[in-house]
C-alpha cells in the first residue's frame, strides 16, 4: 500500500471515491467484471448504463451493501479501506438517495432530514435541535420546506428535497441520486439541477443516474458507461451527444428506424370515448385499430397505468364508453375482459406479472386452465404439455426445462413468458404496459420484433412506454398523456424524436 | 393545540364524534352527565387504557400482539404465587412482580418474531394459544378468592362527589399514558420505532437497529399487559382464569379506532385514550338507554366500522371533488 496516501496534503487533493478492479458476481452471474470509478471532490459524475449495465450493484458497492471481490482497491477522500459497511461508507460521506427515497411518510419533514440524529440508543429528543439541523440543511440547499407538516402530505418533487437535505444533514460529501427525476415535471427537475449545481459549488460530489439523457448531460462534466458489467470508458460530457451516449452505454449503432404505419382505415378493435374517472383520468377519447400498435406515453402519475387498469376491468370509469368491436361493454372485472379478448401486460413484471416461484410451465398455462383441463375439471398433462411447447417456440423463449421456476430466467426471457401466456388467450387487444423495463438492450430488441409480429397478426396493441424513443420507434401513433388528459397524438413520421420528448418531458 | 389538531386529524374527529355523543346522551339520559356515572365510566376504562397505550407501541413498530389479554391472566396468577412466596407483599412488590413477569412475556414474543422472523400475529396466536392452555391446565381452571388485601382494597384517589371517585386503576393509566406518550413522543427510541413501523427497510438502512425496536415495542406492551392485569384484580377482586379472554380483540379494535395503523408509523396515546373512551361511552348509553345488552356488540362493531371507514376518506378533498373536478392537476 502506497504510503504517501497517507500524507494530509495528498489525500486533500485525492479523489472523493477511487475505486479500481471491482468485480462482483452473484450465483454465476458477472455483474461487475473489473470495473474502475472515480469521482471527484464537488463534481457532477454520470454513471450510466442500461437496465442490468451494474450500475445499481456499483452503487451498493461504493456504499458498502455488496462487498466486491479481493484484489478490488477501495479509497473514500484518500483513505483506502480494506472491506467496507454501509456505516463506514456513511462515516466518510457517501449517501446514497434510492429510487425509493427511503424515507418516513407518517413523519415531519424535520424528523426525516435530521433522521440520523434520532438513530442509536435511549436519548430525549430535541426537537429544537432537530429543527436547526434541518433548517440548516435546507438552506445550504437554498430550498423552503414546511417542516412541521407530515412528509406525505408533500408531492413527490419536495419528498426529493427532503431526501437529499437529508443526505446534507448526515455530512455527505457524496451523494448517489438514483434515477431523481423520474417523477417529476420540467419545472421541478429543473429546480433539481438547480439544487445540484449549488450542492456541486458547495463541494459536494454528485453522482447523477438517469435514463433522461439530455439533463444527464446538462448537469454533469464526465460521464462514466457501464455496458454488461464492464466498463465502456470515462468520458467528458461536453464532448458527448445524447446518440453518441446511447451508443456507448449500448454499444450498438443506433439504427433503429421508425416503424409506424397508417391504419386510419382499419376497424378500431378497441375505443373508449369521454372516459374519465375521478382523480386518475379525465376525458380521454382513444380508438386502437387492427393491427395497430399505439404508443402512450408521459410522466409517471399521468394516468396511463391508471387507463390501462380501466380497459382491462380492473377498475370502472365515471363516465365515458368503452367498445369492443364496435359494441359498447362494461366489464364487471379483468376476468370480463379477458373473455372478451383484452389481454394486461402488467409494468412490474416480477411482483404482478410472473408467479416467482413456480415453474415456467405453469406460469405459461395459468390464463389457460380451462382450456387445458378434461371434462372432470382436471389438468390434462398432455393438453398442458402441448400448450407449453407452443408457447415456448412461438415466441423463442429460452428455457433450461419447463418445470424450472420461472425466477431462474433473464429479464428478457421472463417478458416472454409474460407475453405467451396472454397471447394463449388468443387476445384482440393487447396492453403492454413498460414491457422493456429490466430487460436488457439485446432482449429488448426481440420483444419490439414480437410486439410488431402480434400486431401484423391483427392485435390492436397500447404500448405504455416510460421512453419516450421506445414509442417514437415502435409505435405507429404516440399518445401523449399528462395529468390524466391525452394531451397530443403524434405520428413518428412527422415529429422529430427531440420534439416529441420534449413535448413529454416538459 | 390547534397545531396539533391540524397535525392529528384523526383524532380532532374523534374528539368532535365523541363531543356530540356526550351531548346527546346527556340529553337523552339524565343519568348519563352525572358524577357518579362518569367516575364508574373511567373507573371501568382504566384496565383497557393501560393495555391500548401498550398496544400502540407495536402496531406503532408495524407489529400486532393478540396474546397481551391472556398473558395479563398469566402474570395475575405468577404475580400471586409470588407475592405469597415472599409473604404477601405490597403495592411497590406487586407492581415490579407484575411488570417484570409482563416483560419477560413480552420478551419472548419478541424473541420469536425477531429470532425467526415470524410475522407477529402468527407469534402472538401461537402465544396466546400456549398461555391459555398452559393457564387452564396448571389452574385447572380454578380461580384464587383469598388474595392480600392491600390488593383487593378500592382506593380512591379523586374524589367527584358523595357516592363519586376515580379508583386507583385511573391514577395508573395516567401514569401509564404519560410515560407511553413521553417514550413515543420525547425520546429517540420512540422516534425510531415509528420509523421502523413507517419504512422498515429505510429505517434499516439508515442504521436503526431492529431486533431491539421490537423487544422494546413486546416488552412495552408486556409491561402494560401486566400492570393492566395488577389493576384489573383491584377492581374485580378476583382472578379467574379466562376472564380477560376476547378483551384483546375489543383493545385492538378501540386502538385502530383511535387512529392507530396496522401496518405501523401512526397513532397517539391521546388516539387511543380516545377510541377505548368512545367505546365504553357507546356501551354506556346503549345501557342507559335500556337497550338489550345482547346489541351491544354488534351496535359496537357498527360503530368502529363506520369511523374506520370514515376514516380513509378525506372529507377536504371530497368536498373539492364536489366543487370542481380538477383535481389532477400536478403538485405546485
Amino acid at each position: 500500500m502506497p504510503v504517501a496516501e497517507h500524507d494530509e496534503s495528498a489525500a486533500d487533493a485525492a479523489p472523493a471515491i477511487r475505486f479500481d478492479r471491482v468485480s462482483v458476481t452473484f450465483g454465476g452471474v458477472r455483474a461487475l467484471d473489473g470495473v474502475s470509478f472515480e469521482v471527484d471532490r464537488g463534481e457532477v459524475h454520470c454513471l450510466a448504463g442500461e437496465n442490468g449495465s451494474g450500475k445499481s450493484t456499483l452503487i451498493k458497492v461504493v456504499a458498502g451493501v455488496y462487498r466486491p471481490e479481493p484484489g478490488a482497491h477501495m479509497e473514500y477522500f484518500g483513505r483506502p479501506e480494506t472491506t467496507v459497511t454501509p456505516q463506514l461508507a456513511r462515516r466518510r460521506g457517501v449517501a446514497v438517495i434510492w429510487q425509493d427515497l427511503a424515507l418516513f411518510p407518517e413523519m415531519t419533514v424535520a424528523e426525516n432530514i435530521a433522521f440520523d440524529h434520532l438513530v442509536g440508543g435511549m436519548r430525549l429528543v430535541e426537537h429544537g435541535a432537530i429543527r436547526k439541523i434541518a433548517e440548516s440543511a435546507l438552506a445550504r440547499l437554498g430550498v423552503d420546506l414546511d417542516l412541521g407538516a407530515r412528509l406525505n402530505k408533500l408531492p413527490i418533487a419536495r419528498r426529493q428535497l427532503a431526501a437529499i437535505a437529508r443526505a446534507l444533514a448526515s455530512d455527505a460529501k457524496l451523494i448517489f441520486m438514483d434515477e431523481p427525476t423520474a417523477s417529476l415535471t420540467q419545472a421541478e427537475t429543473d429546480m433539481l439541477l438547480d439544487v445540484v449545481r449549488t450542492l456541486s459549488a458547495s463541494g459536494v460530489a454528485i453522482v447523477f443516474v438517469s435514463h433522461r439523457l439530455a439533463e444527464v448531460l446538462e448537469v454533469s462534466s464526465r460521464a462514466t458507461v457501464l455496458r454488461d458489467g464492464r466498463l465502456v470508458g470515462v468520458f467528458e460530457a461536453a464532448g458527448l451527444s445524447q446518440t453518441r451516449l446511447t451508443e456507448l452505454m449500448t454499444g450498438k449503432q443506433f439504427d433503429q428506424r421508425i416503424s409506424a404505419r397508417s391504419f386510419a382505415a382499419a376497424p378500431a378493435v378497441l375505443s373508449v370515448e369521454d372516459l374519465s374517472r375521478h382523480g386518475e383520468y379525465e376525458g380521454v377519447n382513444l380508438a386502437l385499430r387492427a393491427g395497430e400498435v399505439v404508443g402512450l406515453v408521459g410522466l409517471i402519475g399521468a394516468g396511463r397505468t391508471e387507463l390501462a387498469h380501466t380497459l382491462f376491468g380492473m377498475t370502472r370509469p365515471d363516465r365515458g364508453a368503452i367498445r369492443l368491436n364496435g359494441r359498447n361493454i362494461a366489464f364487471r372485472n379483468n376476468r370480463d375482459a379477458i373473455a372478451a379478448g383484452v389481454a394486461y401486460v402488467s409494468e412490474d413484471r416480477l411482483a404482478l406479472g410472473l408467479v416467482q416461484q413456480q415453474s415456467i410451465a405453469d406460469n405459461l398455462v395459468i390464463t389457460r386452465l380451462r382450456a387445458i383441463s378434461n371434462a372432470a375439471g382436471a389438468i390434462s398433462r398432455a393438453k398442458k404439455a402441448a400448450a407449453v411447447a407452443k408457447g415456448v417456440t412461438d415466441l423463442a423463449i429460452k428455457i433450461g426445462r419447463p418445470a424450472d421456476a420461472v425466477s431462474t430466467l433473464s429479464g428478457g426471457n421472463q417478458q416472454r413468458v409474460v407475453l405467451a401466456k396472454w397471447l394463449a388467450t388468443s387476445p384482440k387487444a393487447l396492453i403492454l404496459d413498460c414491457p422493456t423495463v429490466g430487460v436488457d438492450v439485446g432482449a429488448r430488441d426481440g420483444i419490439y420484433r414480437i410486439i410488431r409480429r402480434l400486431a401484423e397478426s391483427g392485435i390492436a396493441i397500447l404500448l405504455i412506454s416510460d421512453e419516450v424513443s421506445e414509442a417514437f420507434f415502435n409505435a405507429d401513433r404516440v399518445l401523449h398523456m399528462a395529468a390524466g388528459r391525452i394531451v397530443g397524438d403524434y405520428d413518428p413520421r412527422s415529429v422529430s424524436l427531440a420534439d416529441l420528448e420534449s413535448a413529454v418531458y416538459a | 393545540m390547534r397545531d396539533y389538531l391540524r397535525t392529528h386529524e384523526g383524532e380532532a374527529r374523534l374528539l368532535a364524534v365523541l363531543a356530540g355523543l356526550v351531548v346527546f346522551l346527556s340529553a337523552a339520559s339524565p343519568s348519563f352527565l352525572t358524577a357518579a356515572n362518569l367516575a364508574s365510566l373511567m373507573n371501568n376504562s382504566a384496565i383497557n387504557v393501560i393495555w391500548a397505550v401498550g398496544l400502540l407501541v407495536v402496531l406503532i413498530s408495524g407489529g400486532i400482539d393478540i396474546s397481551f389479554a391472556v398473558a395479563a391472566s398469566v402474570v395475575q396468577y405468577l404475580c400471586f404465587y409470588a407475592l405469597m412466596a415472599v409473604g404477601g407483599g405490597d403495592w411497590l412488590v406487586g407492581v415490579v412482580f407484575a411488570g417484570a413477569i409482563g416483560v419477560a412475556i413480552g420478551a419472548v414474543n419478541a424473541a420469536l418474531i425477531a429470532g425467526f422472523r415470524i410475522i407477529s400475529i402468527v407469534v402472538t396466536i401461537a402465544t396466546f394459544n400456549a398461555l391459555f392452555g398452559l393457564l387452564m391446565f396448571a389452574t385447572a381452571g380454578r380461580s384464587l378468592y383469598d388474595l392480600p388485601n392491600w390488593w383487593t382494597e378500592r382506593i380512591e384517589v379523586v374524589r367527584l362527589g358523595d357516592h363519586a371517585a376515580l379508583a386507583l386503576p385511573v391514577a395508573a393509566m395516567a401514569v401509564a399514558m404519560a410515560s407511553t406518550w413521553f417514550l413515543i413522543s420525547r425520546t429517540t427510541i420512540g422516534r425510531q420505532l415509528y420509523a421502523f413501523g413507517d419504512n422498515p427497510e429505510g429505517a434499516r438502512r439508515a442504521g436503526v437497529a431492529t431486533t431491539p425496536m421490537q423487544f422494546i415495542a413486546y416488552g412495552w406492551m408486556g409491561l402494560m399487559a401486566g400492570i393492566g392485569g395488577l389493576m384489573q384484580v383491584n377492581i374485580v377482586q378476583e382472578i379467574v382464569p379466562n376472564a380477560l379472554i376476547g378483551r384483546e380483540l375489543d383493545v385492538l379494535a378501540a386502538v385502530v379506532l383511535g387512529g392507530a395503523r396496522l401496518g405501523g408509523g401512526r397513532g397517539t396515546v391521546l388516539g387511543c385514550f380516545l377510541g377505548v373512551l368512545l367505546v365504553a361511552i357507546t356501551q354506556n348509553g346503549l345501557n342507559l338507554l335500556g337497550v338489550s345488552p345482547y346489541a351491544f356488540k354488534m351496535v359496537i362493531g357498527l360503530t368502529i366500522l363506520a369511523a374506520i371507514s370514515l376514516s380513509g376518506v378525506d372529507l377536504a378533498a371530497l368536498a373539492t371533488a364536489k366543487s370542481g373536478r380538477r383535481k389532477l392537476g400536478r403538485p405546485d
